[in-house]
């Protein structure tokens, strides 16, 4: 069954036309990778499938049912994960990360997340405010939610790969590999070229003028 | 429930963080009022008239200079997004920052309130009848003009845009507040003031949440 299908789906964005009448859509188990240069339209169209934004036409179903309709279940299996990190510059790595599984209503107990930032290369780092980061230590305090959300049905995610050194980057793919394993779908974007070892559709999207 | 505590209690965590940057809209509240007595001279009838006026103006003008703050930071690194993107329902967390707002950032200035009102040579009834307008008129600020700064958040430097968009829709408050007081200065009754305050919070208390969760996903466009 498809997790996440779209059809006749169209965006403009100040008075440019991004994309028109796209139709596609994700099943469990389905990596989807769009493509496309820099001002295509991948990111506003990610921020459309996760309901930020409202197409200008088009709908967007997640199991069967428009996500306009099923917003809390659909924001209940999904994980997001955008340019803005949603990271708060003052808070720590833990106080981030308890207060995002409190509003996701994630039940985690606080060793986990200990050890999921170790696993994520952040020890002794945990209590220290976010600011004194790196750029990709502070990635990877981000990423950490997708090792928490264990029940979300649909990861999206844009650019994930920006700012992460190799060790960081094979670290997401085994986790993205597995949720999709697990029957989880995926939509990405990435400059990068894929390191998953793991069948993609690809969707391209053409610069227009 | 507990997403809605996680909230309160982040918000006021980030405020004592933060309390260098929550502290200049009070000390600019402060330096304001004491610069009348020393701009008009310190007659005590002169300072009576314009106390209330000057107190009011110098709230909302300290108010506004906070008011940024509401969603600005959850903005711009994405915490906002996160919260649209979870299943807690976004007027109730609009709601409870606007709470966490009022009480890191407004109930000082009321708690610093009998200080200024020495300053202002306000008599006893007025002092109480300027703090019950305060009580009931400074969360109305913060619900109206949390509307305004999620309009505005989207945009950078909204800051004199916010003023110039709030200033006027706090023309009524300040109308009723100030002739609270001076109706108590000459000790008449001023419950019809309060009651009017009082009706225009319960108002925007009911729809400010549903127009701030409105404005807010506008603002992500």
């Amino acid at each position: 069954m498809a997790v996440l299908s779209v059809t006749n789906l169209s965006v403009v964005k100040r008075d440019r036309l991004l994309f028109e009448n796209l139709n596609f859509a994700v099943e469990q188990g389905g990596l989807l990778y769009v493509k496309g240069q820099n001002g295509a339209g991948k990111t506003s169209m990610l921020r459309v499938l996760a309901g930020l934004v409202v197409a200008d036409s088009g709908e967007v179903f997640f199991s069967q049912q428009n996500i306009q309709d099923c917003r809390e279940n659909y924001h209940q299996n999904l994980v997001y994960f955008g340019h803005k990190l949603g990271i708060n510059q003052t808070l720590s790595a833990v106080e981030n990360l308890q207060y995002w599984c409190k509003q996701h209503q994630v039940a985690i107990p606080v060793d986990t997340i200990f050890s999921t930032l170790v696993q994520l290369n952040l020890v002794g780092l945990e209590d220290m405010p976010v600011a004194n980061l790196s750029a990709g230590q502070q990635r990877r305090v981000a990423l950490a939610r997708f090792w928490f959300k264990q029940d979300a049905k649909l990861w999206i995610l844009d650019e994930p790969f920006t700012a992460l050194d190799t060790q960081g980057i094979d670290l997401l793919s085994k986790q993205i590999t597995k949720f999709l394993s697990g029957g989880g779908a995926v939509v990405m974007t990435s400059h990068q070229a894929l390191r998953l070892d793991y069948p993609t559709d690809e969707l391209i999207l053409e610069y227009r003028i | 429930m507990a997403a809605l505590m996680a909230i309160l209690k982040r918000d006021l965590a980030l405020a004592y963080r933060q309390r260098a940057e929550l502290m200049q809209p009070m000390l600019f509240f402060i330096l304001v009022i004491s610069l009348f007595p020393l701009a008009v001279g310190p007659e005590p009838k002169t300072l009576q008239i314009i106390g209330p006026g000057v107190i009011w103006v110098a709230a909302i003008l300290s108010s506004l200079l906070g008011l940024e703050r509401l969603f600005r930071d959850d903005f711009q690194d994405g915490s906002l997004e996160q919260l649209m993107l979870s299943s807690t329902s976004l007027p109730a967390a609009a709601l409870v920052k606007v709470v966490a707002h009022w009480l890191t950032s407004i109930l000082p200035l009321i708690i610093l309130s009998p200080l200024l009102a020495l300053f202002l040579h306000l008599s006893e009834p007025m002092y109480w009848a300027l703090l019950k307008t305060l009580l009931l008129g400074t969360p109305l600020l913060s619900l109206i003009g949390a509307i305004a700064v999620g309009l505005t958040v989207g945009l950078n430097r909204g800051g004199v845009l916010l003023a110039l968009l709030l200033l006027p829709v706090f023309i009524p408050l300040l109308i009723f507040a100030t002739s609270a007081v001076e109706s108590a200065a000459m000790q008449l009754q001023y419950t019809a003031q309060l009651a009017i305050i009082g009706a225009m919070f319960l108002f925007s208390l009911a729809l400010a949440p549903f127009a701030i969760a409105y404005a807010l996903r506008v603002s992500q466009t």
